[in-house]
């Protein structure tokens, strides 16, 4: 079967690593912690090893190239037998059904992580609280240059960190509580961490022994619930409910006597800073503010979301919609899926959507690429497999670039609209407020419907606010009256 | 408390250092458990780290052969860097594994060790954001560069103790055009004898790493390598 070689996570702070050189060639055999390639960041260089014993077959990040950790810069076909250390990285694939197919050889390789439950793959298909909202969120806005990385923006510290899948820089090092930690997921380590529980003390029920999200619940005694999730539950129309306060950082810690104290930014702070400041001197930011009436939305999304579950194996969620809705709004306004360059103006034939993914460790903000060419149902499989892949860290640089236009979702933490940051060098991003329950006024009578306030910041260099207005509407006309035909 | 052997070796050949301290790290590496920090000194040679760009070294081969000077390319990170006699040159051979894998908290824990060094000699220095390395105002005293292998460290500071700094106007130092080199000797106005800087920063090492630092000599190669016997 085949094993990812990721781009290792060097610390803390550190988002990304420069790939300097390959000590191996496509074709070449490897051994087992074998230095593969080397990398560097800052004033270090260090020889990555060989997570699994068997034939360097692909090579995805050439020499040079500098990528987010996480990233798969290459793939190891291991031989028959040699599964040991393939298991092992599946296994740290959350959720992944383990690794006895590994016997199953090649073909299916990637399959593991596909095959997951279907409740699993779509919890995190909502749009996630996007950092863009200017607040201070999460890496958005990062995408343009740097695809966002799937770190330094979990609650904590080391004990909620994911270790680089495949790195193995465990090799020399590996301690039975990184074992322990290896066999649970994400999710089971952030419930632990929240519940200060110690994994490694409990037994687990599934795969291999790993605690699973019910044995820790289980142990959480009077256990206040399926702890919260930065992402929440997609199908609860008020993600208010869901949405768990969760710090950014870890609490400050002061030295006596002191009535402050002084951190350095990590590396993806930083580059955050850098992005959002840069994006505001580029942009003249103008933000405007719709309300849609969703009671159609939600209605077809009742209506059908047990058939489309059954047939396309993903729930169904607010997100195709607004990203359907945007589609064809974009189609209409092209000015909107563009970008200044110089004294140009470059209109993209291509439809391709950011969308902020909230992950256990993270956030990312994957591409949904050429959306224009998709049905609803297209669109809902390709969110849930590209945030399926953001989970696993099976996104290549590909699938986090190119982005036309950025959707993200400050609602699901409850917030009524932001006013987000563009994500240079597009020209718009559409912020999704929480959709709730409001009072209304409906043919002069007071109604209770499901309402949600989107906000579009746009540049104003090159978009004019009747255009932004107008594509606004377009996207309420099609929220509100769309016949998504197509659904099922 | 895990040990930390140290030693400081006089004046050794830079490609001799180098298979030292690849003995060494094989040995951690191999799942032995002694780590050590050498300390030494190196005759007039040039490093190309791993990001070197050529342009940085502004003479010829052969100009620098006529000075005395030597150019090696290396597996550390950083750039190009210069070190000679009166350098204080320190190579941790650590094993950062389980508890500090983290190359950013590696590099500050070093300057950490150089900037309390320093302080006990007088010299206020401090970090400069970005910039790995210990500065003085906006002059850098020392620099660093590490190679990491399987968590296993090699490479690591330079201080510039008695160097001669005219030499860094061979090259970039660092791929920093302009960028100031100074050293404890033009600071102090006085020259320190290397072993008594290096005995200084053993027990300051000791105290950022959490190593018990105990003397012992570095494993001699089996081709002994004759400068490393004196060791001790």
């Amino acid at each position: 079967m085949r094993v990812d070689v990721i781009m290792p996570q060097m610390g803390e702070s550190i988002a990304e690593g420069t790939l300097t050189r390959w000590l191996k060639k496509p074709g070449d055999k490897v051994a087992r912690d074998e230095p593969i390639f080397e990398i560097s960041t800052d004033k270090v260089d260090a020889e990555i090893p060989s997570p699994a014993a068997g034939t360097l077959v692909e090579i995805k990040v050439q020499e040079g190239q500098t990528v987010p950790i996480n990233v798969v810069v290459a793939q190891i076909e291991t031989e028959a037998g040699a599964a040991a250390g393939a298991g092992k990285a599946a296994a740290q694939a959350e959720g992944a059904k383990a690794a006895p197919e590994g016997a199953k050889a090649a073909p299916a390789a990637q399959a593991p992580a596909a095959k997951q439950p279907p409740a699993a793959s779509a919890k995190p298909a909502v749009p996630a609280g996007g950092g863009s909202d200017g607040r201070d969120r999460a890496p958005q806005a990062e995408a343009p240059a740097a695809p966002s990385a799937p770190a330094s923006w979990g609650p904590g510290p080391s004990a909620s960190r994911e270790i680089p899948k495949a790195s193995s820089l465990a090799g020399s090092g590996s301690t039975v509580d990184d074992l322990r930690r290896v066999r649970s997921s994400p999710v089971v380590r952030k419930i632990a961490q929240e519940h200060h529980v110690d994994i490694s003390r409990l037994s687990g029920t599934g795969v291999s022994g790993r605690v699973t999200k019910k044995d820790i619940l289980a142990a959480i005694e009077g256990g206040a619930a399926p702890a919260a999730r930065a992402g929440g539950p997609p199908d609860r129309p008020a993600p208010a409910a869901a949405a768990a306060p969760r710090s950014a950082a870890p609490a400050p810690v002061y030295a006596p006597g002191q009535r402050s104290s002084i951190v350095p930014m990590t590396a993806m702070r930083k580059k955050i800073a850098e992005h959002m400041i840069a994006s505001r001197r580029t942009s003249a930011h103008v933000t405007t503010v719709f309300e849609v009436d969703m009671s159609r939305v939600m209605r077809l999304r009742e209506e059908h979301k047990q058939a489309f579950q059954e047939r396309h194996g993903v729930k169904l969620t607010p997100t195709p919609f607004m990203v359907r809705a945007a589609v064809e709004a974009l189609k209409a306004f092209p000015e909107i899926n563009a970008s200044i360059e110089g004294d140009n103006v470059v209109y993209k034939k291509d439809m391709n959507i950011g969308i902020a993914v909230a992950l256990d460790w993270g956030l990312i903000v994957p591409v949904l690429k050429h959306a224009d060419d998709l049905s609803l149902s297209g669109i809902a499989k390709a969110v849930a497999d590209l945030a399926e892949r953001a989970r696993t860290k099976k996104l290549s640089p590909d699938d986090v670039q190119g982005g036309t236009f950025t959707i993200t979702n400050p609602g699901i933490f409850g917030s009524l609209f932001g006013t987000p940051i563009i994500s240079q060098p597009q020209v718009a991003i559409l912020g999704v407020g929480v959709i709730e329950k409001r009072v209304v006024v409906v043919q002069d009578a007071i109604g209770i419907r499901p309402m949600v306030f989107l906000a579009l910041s746009f540049d104003h260099r090159l978009i004019d606010g009747a255009v932004a207005d107008q594509f606004m509407a377009h996207i309420k006309a099609t929220l509100e009256q769309g016949k998504f035909a197509e659904i099922v | 408390m895990r040990r930390c052997l140290h030693a400081y070796a006089g004046r050794v050949g830079y490609a001799e250092a180098a298979d030292l301290q690849e003995r060494c790290a094989r040995l951690l590496k191999d799942g032995g458990t002694v780590e050590r920090l050498l300390l030494l000194e190196h005759p007039p040679v040039i490093t190309l780290g791993r990001n070197a760009r050529s342009a940085d070294v502004l003479h010829d081969e052969a100009t620098l052969e006529s000075l005395g000077v030597a150019v090696h390319e290396t597996n550390r990170g950083g750039q190009v860097t210069y070190h000679g006699p009166g350098q204080l040159v320190g190579y941790p051979i650590l094993d950062l594994s389980p508890d500090r894998r983290d190359v950013a908290r590696y590099l500050r824990d070093l300057e950490e060790v150089l900037i309390r060094t320093l302080s006990q000699f007088g010299v206020t220095a401090g970090r400069a954001p970005g910039l790995t390395g210990v500065w003085v105002g906006p002059e850098k005293i020392a620099s660093l560069g590490v190679h990491l292998s399987r968590w296993v460290t090699t490479h690591g500071f330079a201080l510039n103790v008695n160097t001669d700094l005219s030499r860094f106007g061979l090259i970039v130092p660092c791929g920093l055009r302009g960028a100031a080199v100074t050293s404890m000797q033009r600071l102090l106005g006085r020259t320190l004898p290397l072993e008594e800087v290096a005995a200084a920063i053993v027990p300051v090492f000791g105290e950022v790493f959490g190593r018990e630092m105990a003397p012992g000599s570095p494993p001699v190669a089996p081709a002994a390598a004759p400068a490393l016997t004196e060791v001790a």
